[in-house]
């Protein structure tokens, strides 16, 4: 297994977000995505006429058909921002569904099918109440072995990070710190849904949902909508003789994808999957990836890094937006992602290295605060998760970051990651079952 | 407030003259109704755009016909009080949840008993969850392991005090339970503490 490149260069060009919300009753779900459409053609000096003529195709990211009881949505999003009758096709990949769409995108544009292609996402789960929402999100675990034993998320999640716990000593305070982390982040993102400066404490004072987690260590159920748009050297040549204005390009330069059984209970217990700077040595006697780790996710990363040639990513990379459905998975994933070792995730949040560097979070000292920061949008637990908008939003954060146009549209630099040259983003379904990582680079 | 509207049969007027040969085109009418919450209507039509969203409530119950198909032998097991898993013929690996063709190789497995006691591979306290288990709070779930077994099973535990959970637990015996009328789902069996531990 490994990536194979040959490719046409790939670039992201602009992008768009509605504000995630906990309900949004004043629209449905197509004007939602075309707020975010719009803000990324305007951004880019287009309009939806010009935009139909230059464009080649869309993609078309939502996870669940349950919560809007309508099939084929995404039509219906196509032709409500006037890209009928372009191609497209939708996907769906749990919780990474938006992150495979924009890998779908690249594919368009990397195959010299399309020169420009929009990915666009988006989720209504306000449509029902949140424990019916989170029997909705069950259903994608086994039906006949897993959901009915008490089908819950939050409860597998649960269970990995108490193993993760035992095997490795991760803390709930350390959990409690990417909460606090995330939190204080969104207090600078505008289209956050929860912006909050909270303390350890209150992270541990919440409410319990399924021990060790408590409400502020889950992401919520949110409505919203956010648009990516891909395009090879020629679209952009294609854009800037339409518009007279080049835009501002971030080049695609990985993309990886990996995947696990849909049950915890089948995966296996062998040896861990090695990155370049990692030793069969480091993780002797680590049965591998059992509950704790997610073997997709490495498996993506390692693919990513490969395409974009990253030896060692917390030296190569300088932020990453990543799937923090729960503090536990954001611990579990930096391991993943290589940002540390497996089993150090607790012990690297607590050290502030995935802090930003220049905000105060209230936690005295941090020895390597602001080394990576991770999730300066304020990630899923702060932002919100309207799933099939979520990994889009991360390429939208991502694009922004490379370009230094943070302050131009979230109206306040405290989140541009000074110098950022390359990041990455980390979408993640299930309890770990589709996972992608890609890799954006400034130009 | 709510409005209840248009409960009652509705006459469509006729479109087409009564003299017509064909057949009258139209939609079937029913006779339930919507409960609308807030009907608001300006008298400007360009204040459209600020109306207040219409929302209404759609129930939606559906009975589907579930079949476990290959796994069906797992549930009759239940029914008689065995706890079955399978196991690969070629490679040996054993499934703790079972699955009848083997991920590894990809040969057809057999049916085999698992051991009725076993030891908490990790656990969690359920405060919450879906909509259909929320009455059931707090409850417990573990993964089961065996010694032997290379994969796991997702049960119920229970006869210990949800408030006393802490790691400790990871590790401990567990013996299997199950119920005397199977209801053909997989909580007909169930985890207490084996005897050793109490």
């Amino acid at each position: 297994m490994e990536a194979k490149q040959k490719a046409r260069n790939v670039y992201c060009i602009s992008g768009g977000i509605s504000k995630f919300a906990k309900a949004r009753p004043d629209v449905t779900f197509q004007p939602m995505v075309k707020e975010a459409y719009d803000y990324a053609l305007k951004d880019i000096g287009l309009d939806t006429r010009k935009a139909r003529e230059l464009f080649d195709g869309s993609v078309a990211s939502y996870f669940s058909d349950h919560f809007q009881r309508q099939l084929m949505s995404g039509i219906m999003v196509q032709d409500y921002l006037g890209l009928c009758p372009l191609p497209s096709h939708r996907v769906e990949g749990g919780g990474a569904t938006g992150g495979i769409c924009f890998q779908e995108a690249y594919k368009n544009i990397a195959s010299g099918i399309m020169d420009i292609c929009v990915a666009y996402g988006f989720e209504t789960m306000s449509h029902v109440n949140t424990w019916k929402g989170n029997e909705f999100i069950a259903l994608a675990s086994d039906i006949s072995f897993d959901y009915p034993v008490g089908g819950f998320y939050s409860g597998y999640y649960a269970m990995m990070v108490v193993r993760h716990m035992k095997e490795f000593g991760t803390t709930v305070e350390q959990m409690a710190h990417v909460s606090v982390k995330n939190h204080i982040n969104a207090f600078h993102n505008k289209y956050a849904q929860k912006r909050k400066r909270l303390t350890i404490k209150d992270v541990r004072n919440s409410e319990m949902v399924a021990w060790p987690l408590t409400m502020l260590d889950i992401c919520v159920m949110s409505d919203g909508a956010a648009v990516s748009i891909l395009a090879s050297e020629e679209g952009i040549e294609k854009i800037r003789k339409a518009t007279g204005k080049r835009p501002k390009p971030v080049k695609v330069t990985g993309i990886g994808r990996g995947t696990d059984a849909m049950r915890m209970s089948d995966r296996p217990h062998k040896d861990v999957i090695l990155l370049p700077h990692e030793k069969k040595s480091d993780y002797k006697g680590l049965k591998y990836p059992g509950i704790h780790s997610f073997r997709a996710g490495r498996t993506a990363s390692k693919l990513a890094y490969e395409h974009a040639g990253i030896t060692n990513p917390l030296k190569e990379i300088n932020f990453v937006e990543l799937h923090d459905a729960y503090t536990s998975s954001e611990i579990q994933t930096y391991e993943d992602m290589g940002l540390c070792k497996y089993g150090e995730g607790g012990k690297f949040v607590e050290s502030g290295a995935p802090f930003m560097p220049n905000i105060n979070y209230g936690l005295g000292k941090l020895p390597r605060q602001g080394e990576i920061p991770v999730n300066p949008s304020g990630g899923l637990i702060a932002c919100g998760h309207p799933v099939g908008a979520t990994g889009l939003m991360q390429s939208v954060f991502a694009l922004w970051q490379l370009q230094g146009t943070i302050k131009k549209h979230l109206g306040d630099e405290t989140l541009q990651v000074k110098d950022a040259k390359r990041g990455a983003i980390h979408s993640h379904a299930g309890t770990g079952t589709y996972v992608t990582v890609s890799i954006l680079e400034k130009v | 407030m709510a409005t209840q509207m248009n409960t009652k049969p509705v006459t469509t007027a006729r479109l087409v003259s009564a003299s017509a040969e064909r057949e009258k085109v139209k939609l079937p009418e029913t006779d339930d109704g919507t409960i609308l919450f807030r009907v608001p209507f300006p008298k400007d039509l360009k204040d459209l755009h600020n109306m207040s969203p219409i929302i209404i409530k759609q129930p939606y119950h559906v009975d589907y016909i579930h079949s476990f198909g290959q796994d069906s032998p797992f549930f009759a097991g239940l029914a008689n009080g065995k706890l079955l898993g399978t196991k690969c013929p070629k490679c040996g690996y054993a499934y703790g949840t079972a699955k009848v063709h083997c991920m590894e190789c990809g040969a057809l497995c057999d049916w085999v008993e698992l051991p009725q006691v076993g030891r908490i591979h990790t656990f969690t306290v359920c405060h919450y969850g879906s909509e259909e288990f929320l009455k059931e709070t707090p409850f417990i779930l573990i993964l089961v392991e065996w010694d032997k077994v290379n994969t796991l099973f997702l049960s119920r535990l229970v006869g210990v005090d949800p408030k006393d959970m802490n790691l400790n637990w990871v590790g401990k015996k567990v013996r299997a339970q199950f119920k005397r009328n199977a209801k053909f789902r997989p909580t007909d069996v169930y985890f207490v503490p084996a005897e050793e531990e109490c």
